[in-house]
């Protein structure tokens, strides 16, 4: 079970804790396309995270089943299982007295490769989390900032290239400014390696940000939308998701889309701010808000005017 | 106590009369402290009795680490162990030495063996304690994140949660030493071996020379022990010295 991205299908999947009446999870029907992030959300008590464990069984599905790659996670060695999927959590949980390097080598050692192979893993990925192994390899986590905990965190659990990736929460513990750079390098190495990964936020606007999928998860286990970010915001199900995504759901649906995706009008000479094409709706709307003016002339990467957008065209993209 | 502990004391201790034998006149006068009584009787006194206190002292503390380790690991994986061994190792702890001594000479004698399940009992509160302590200290999402990662209960304990403890195992066992090597000297009342013994047989003279001598050594022995113990602890755990370096 490693290389090539597998598909998660939870089907039914139930939790229920002995003596508790309602269960954590409730016939959790969903499935992560291969190679797709799909963020769990939902407030507290929604079972996102009992969910989540369920995939790479630390905690035990009570009825129904979770398959990767089309193989039911009960019918596997649990030890085996968890080698091959990737766990990532919001403290970390690095080992303190093990360098970075032994960090990031504990799956691939487990797994009984070659010290040479794991070497040159070792070095390999702490380059894409953009640690330079020469500097980082021998120290240990207390001599790392939160933002480089979590990247060595990152790093291990990409170790024995799994095909799956459990994150709890990764970011949750870091400033908002580390936090932003991390979810941009999340999303550069996703580009890379392809993994299908299940994301535990309880912030929306990351599930918006990383999710290909987002599955909104409500008191009581209950699944309560589970689809693509745009489709969400243009078409929430019921009042809890349009309550959970928020009053600025319109912006959010903006920030979603550039401008280069509009079907831009003629420029006919007219006098207007520009924008550029890479720019986001919600921001393209921000700056007619602050200039007074009702339309933007857009413009390439070279500066060259390539139509105009206008207030009327941002609200129609939305509705 | 006149069946055990007095009477090999008496049967070897020389003459009641001061007799500090030839000697220069420091000695003859028993001054506070005569260098060349150190230098004559080095290899035939106190030599011997500080290599017999480090061996006295090793050997207690060895078994007392393994027993302790031991117990903390049953008690690890069985919680309900804690009190039992908890409260028998305080129990040991509270004899006075020279009454747990006489509880033994019936059944061990006037052995090392006797000397030896005394020092032992008095390491066990401490290093007990410690490593049960350094165990639970392992943070949980450390632990989370290894079993996340597919560590086995055993590759848990082996590769993370002992290394682990090794702090708390070390600073036990730098108060277990430095107490058994201070305890040990007691162990003169049971058999003629340690430091203990020149001692009290200085005490019986009230040769002063000697008494500070074997007292200077064992305070010595303590401290080197101590620096050796802090020693080896860095050696064995490079990460609890390494802080953030930029």
């Amino acid at each position: 079970m490693s290389g090539a991205a597998a598909e998660i299908a939870f089907d039914r999947a139930t939790k229920r804790y002995p003596g508790r009446a309602e269960p954590a999870v409730r016939e959790l029907t969903l499935t992560v396309p291969a190679g797709a992030i799909c963020c769990l959300v939902g407030p507290s008590g929604a079972g996102k995270t009992t969910a989540m464990k369920m995939v790479n069984r630390l905690i035990d599905i009570t009825e129904g089943d979770i398959s990767i790659g089309g193989t039911s996670v009960a019918s596997l060695d649990v030890t085996a299982l968890r080698r091959g999927i990737g766990y990532v959590i919001q403290q970390v949980g690095l080992f303190p007295h093990m360098s970075v390097a032994a960090n990031v080598a504990t799956v691939p050692r487990l797994l009984g490769w070659p010290k040479g192979r794991i070497a040159e893993r070792v070095d390999e990925l702490l380059d894409l989390v953009e640690l330079p192994a020469d500097d980082y390899r021998d120290r240990y986590p207390a001599q790392l900032s939160g933002g480089e905990r979590q990247r060595v965190g990152l790093a291990r659990a990409l170790a024995a290239d799994p095909p799956v990736m459990l994150m709890d929460e990764p970011f949750g513990a870091l400033d908002p400014i580390t936090r932003a750079r991390l979810q941009q390098e999340l999303l550069r190495i996703q580009h890379e390696v392809g993994k299908t990964i299940v994301f535990v936020t309880h912030d929306i606007d990351e599930a918006i940000l990383l999710g290909d999928r987002i599955a909104i998860l409500r008191e009581g286990g209950v699944l309560a939308q589970y689809d693509t970010p745009e489709r969400l915001l243009a078409r929430p199900a019921d009042d809890f998701v349009v309550r959970f995504l928020g009053a600025d759901r319109g912006l959010k649906l903006l920030a979603l889309r550039r401008l280069d995706e509009l079907e831009l009008g003629p420029l006919d000479g007219l006098v207007a701010p520009t924008a550029d094409a890479s720019t986001t709706l919600r921001d393209a709307l921000s700056q007619m808000i602050v200039s007074g003016a009702r339309s933007l002339v857009v413009v390439g990467d070279s500066g060259e005017p390539r139509g105009v957008v206008t207030l009327e065209t941002l609200a129609a993209a939305v509705s | 106590m006149t069946d055990g502990l007095v009477e090999p004391l008496v049967a070897q201790s020389g003459p009641v009369i001061p007799d500090f034998g030839e000697g220069s006149d420091c000695v003859v006068d028993n001054r506070l402290f005569c260098p060349d009584w150190v230098r004559d009787n080095w290899s035939d006194v106190l030599q011997p009795a500080l290599v017999e206190h480090v061996q006295l002292t090793i050997i207690a503390v060895a078994i007392g680490l393994v027993l302790s380790l031991a117990a903390a690991l049953l008690t690890h994986r069985f919680r309900l162990l804690e009190r039992p061994f908890g409260t028998f190792s305080a129990v040991v702890y509270t004899i006075p030495s020279l009454a747990l001594f006489q509880l033994l000479v019936p059944v061990t004698g006037l052995t090392v063996t006797t000397v030896e399940v005394a020092l032992v009992g008095y390491t066990l509160l401490i290093l007990y304690r410690n490593i049960v302590e350094g165990l639970r200290s392992v943070p949980p999402e450390v632990l989370e994140a290894a079993r996340g990662m597919g560590l086995t209960r055993r590759q848990t304990l082996w590769r993370i949660e002992l290394p682990l403890a090794v702090p708390a195992t070390m600073a036990g066992l730098r108060v277990a030493v430095v107490s058994t090597i201070a305890l040990a000297t007691v162990a003169a009342l049971v058999v003629p071996k340690g430091l203990g013994y020149p001692i009290f047989l200085a005490l019986r003279e009230a040769f002063n020379t000697e008494i500070i001598a074997a007292g200077a050594l064992a305070v010595a022995l303590a401290l080197v022990a101590d620096a050796l113990l802090v020693l080896a602890e860095r050696a064995l755990t490079p990460w609890s010295s390494a802080r953030r370096t930029t």
